[in-house]
């Protein structure tokens, strides 16, 4: 197999292009898809639709009423040239107040038990660390975690809950994740937050974008009612 | 009082759309809007709307409306029969509706989903730029959900005559050809190479039919399987509408305007722009489809000629 140079440019349909940046989960890979989706949303060229940053790549929109592939290409490859040195704002910080354990968080004991640590042990590992938010995607608001310790990985559930609870932690394998609404889902649940992730009246409608930092701030249940209360 | 359209009886599955969510994808928010955009266009062109007003999106049995006030109306799309007071009416036709007059489309002939427009526009708040009605959500459109009987769907101001247009229509010429056993023109990528040579040949050759659970989020076609070259997952990227997505069981399943913005599975294709409304007016449970590889130049030419029938 020939060697891939990056980025790669493709085709997606008669109106959208993909920039792939690199074919693996990695914060520099993703750090770059940001920066030229910035420099996409910056600069109105019309006939250009929405860049969708995922993990490693952009998928740019265009209206093939007013521009052709061509076109389009060679405007975005330039972009990427100029945006490749061009440094991102510093990540925004966001606390995610979160009960463990209980009715919150019923797996939080099969994660421990599974990894050999108290559930002391486990909240520890997942409160101390931050997590790079690489894209929202699957759901409205359901950001797409890096950086969990593997020392608190766990296996999906065998059957998927009918209802996990909006607000919902879980860990799935390596990863962490916030359901940010009620959904069917296969994740260890080992919290909750009182924070809403997703409100399709507010603006932006979703509470995380690409390229903030989550961290989980352990609290009481006492602590958490008094939240919702006030949300 | 507000102008508005009672709903007498919903129908099947009748929602508010437009030309979708723009700018939120990146928030997780699927873009949703008419299936047939073209026939929606066409729609509001008839009764003097700008492209993107919103209108009722109808799905195989039609609902029963009344107009509180003289409006004029168009429907446009499948033909799921239309009655206006006690007449039977065309698709693709302006039509003079008087104050308390009865719409019904009962009686389908061909194709899914039908678009009614009215001048003015329905005219429920818009959410993130859009009147869309995104089901799964539960958000846009009227309350987030299919009508019911009893709502009261309000009307924008007119921005014409309502009876100088009433009478046209759009050329037979000028309509799309649909089918309801397609062949549907797409383009490879931007995952095909995750396929073997055969089971991109298999993609091609095969005749797909559509599964009766398909639906605004997806058309899942049922046919002969696609092979991988090894596993069917990818890191997860965008997903454009009409994407092919092959999960590991080889069965293709084409993504329509309610998909999720991102998805982990590989793109074998993506259907072209001008084949987006006769897929969406393919039947779930009984239409079958094949697929014919185009270029992306020829794919945007075929696009702008059938756009260009609507001015």
């Amino acid at each position: 197999m020939t060697e891939r140079r990056w980025p790669r440019y493709t085709p997606v349909g008669d109106s959208a292009l993909l920039v792939e940046f690199g074919d693996q989960i990695d914060e520099a890979i993703n750090r770059r898809v940001r920066a030229l989706a910035q420099a996409l949303a910056r600069a109105s060229t019309p006939g250009l639709g929405e860049a969708v940053p995922s993990y490693r790549s952009l998928l740019v929109h265009y209206d093939p009423l007013c521009l052709d592939y061509r076109k389009v290409e060679r405007w975005v490859r330039k972009q990427v040239r100029q945006t490749a040195a061009v440094p991102l704002p510093e990540p925004r910080l966001v606390e995610i107040p979160t009960v463990y354990g209980g009715e919150f968080g019923p797996d939080l004991g099969f994660v421990a038990e599974h990894n050999g640590l108290s559930t002391q042990e486990v909240i520890r590992i997942h409160s101390r660390a931050s997590y790079p938010v690489y894209m929202i995607g699957f759901s409205p608001g359901f950001p797409y975690l890096g950086g969990m310790d593997s020392a608190i990985a766990a296996p999906r559930l065998e059957t998927p809950r009918i209802r996990v609870p909006a607000g919902s932690v879980g860990i799935a394998g390596p990863q962490t994740g916030i359901y940010p609404i009620e959904s069917p889902g296969g994740w260890r649940i080992i919290g909750r937050t009182s924070l809403g992730l997703f409100d399709p009246h507010a603006d932006p409608p979703a509470l995380l974008s690409a390229g903030d930092l989550v961290c989980f701030v352990p609290i009481s249940e006492a602590e958490f009612d008094s939240m919702s209360e006030s949300a | 009082m507000t102008v508005c359209l009672k709903v007498l009886e919903p129908g099947l599955l009748t929602t508010i759309q437009d030309l979708g969510r723009r700018g939120y994808e990146r928030f997780g928010v699927p873009v949703a809007g008419a299936m047939d955009p073209f026939a929606l266009q066409a729609a509001n062109n008839l009764v003097g709307n700008p492209p993107d007003a919103a209108g009722l999106e109808i799905t195989l049995v039609g609902p029963r409306l009344r107009a509180t006030a003289n409006c004029l109306m168009a429907v446009c799309g499948a033909d799921l029969g239309l009655w206006v007071h006690r007449w039977k009416m065309p698709t693709w036709t302006a039509i003079f509706v008087r104050r308390g007059w009865e719409i019904s489309l009962q009686g389908r002939k061909s194709g899914c989903r039908a678009y009614l427009a009215v001048a003015g526009g329905i005219d429920v708040p818009p959410l993130m730029g859009s009147r869309s009605t995104y089901l799964r959500g539960g958000f846009g459109g009227y309350k987030g959900r299919a009508l019911r009987a009893g709502d009261a769907l309000p009307i924008g101001e007119p921005t014409c005559s309502l009876t100088d247009r009433a009478g046209q229509q759009l050329p037979e010429r000028s309509r799309p050809r649909y089918s309801e056993n397609p062949v549907l023109e797409v383009i490879l990528g931007p995952q095909d190479h995750r396929f073997t040579p055969a089971g991109i040949e298999t993609f091609l050759s095969g005749e797909y039919t559509v599964g009766g659970t398909s639906d605004r989020m997806g058309y899942r076609l049922e046919g002969p399987v696609i092979a991988h070259k090894s596993s069917a997952g990818i890191v997860s990227d965008g997903i454009a509408l009409g994407a092919v997505q092959v999960p590991a069981d080889g069965q293709p399943i084409v993504m329509m305007t309610d998909r999720q913005t991102t998805g982990g599975y590989a793109k074998i294709a993506t259907v072209v722009s001008a084949d987006i409304p006769s897929l969406a007016q393919c039947v779930p449970g009984s239409s079958r489809i094949r697929f014919r590889a185009t270029t992306v130049k020829s794919a945007q030419a075929r696009y702008r000629a059938m756009m260009n029938n609507l001015c």
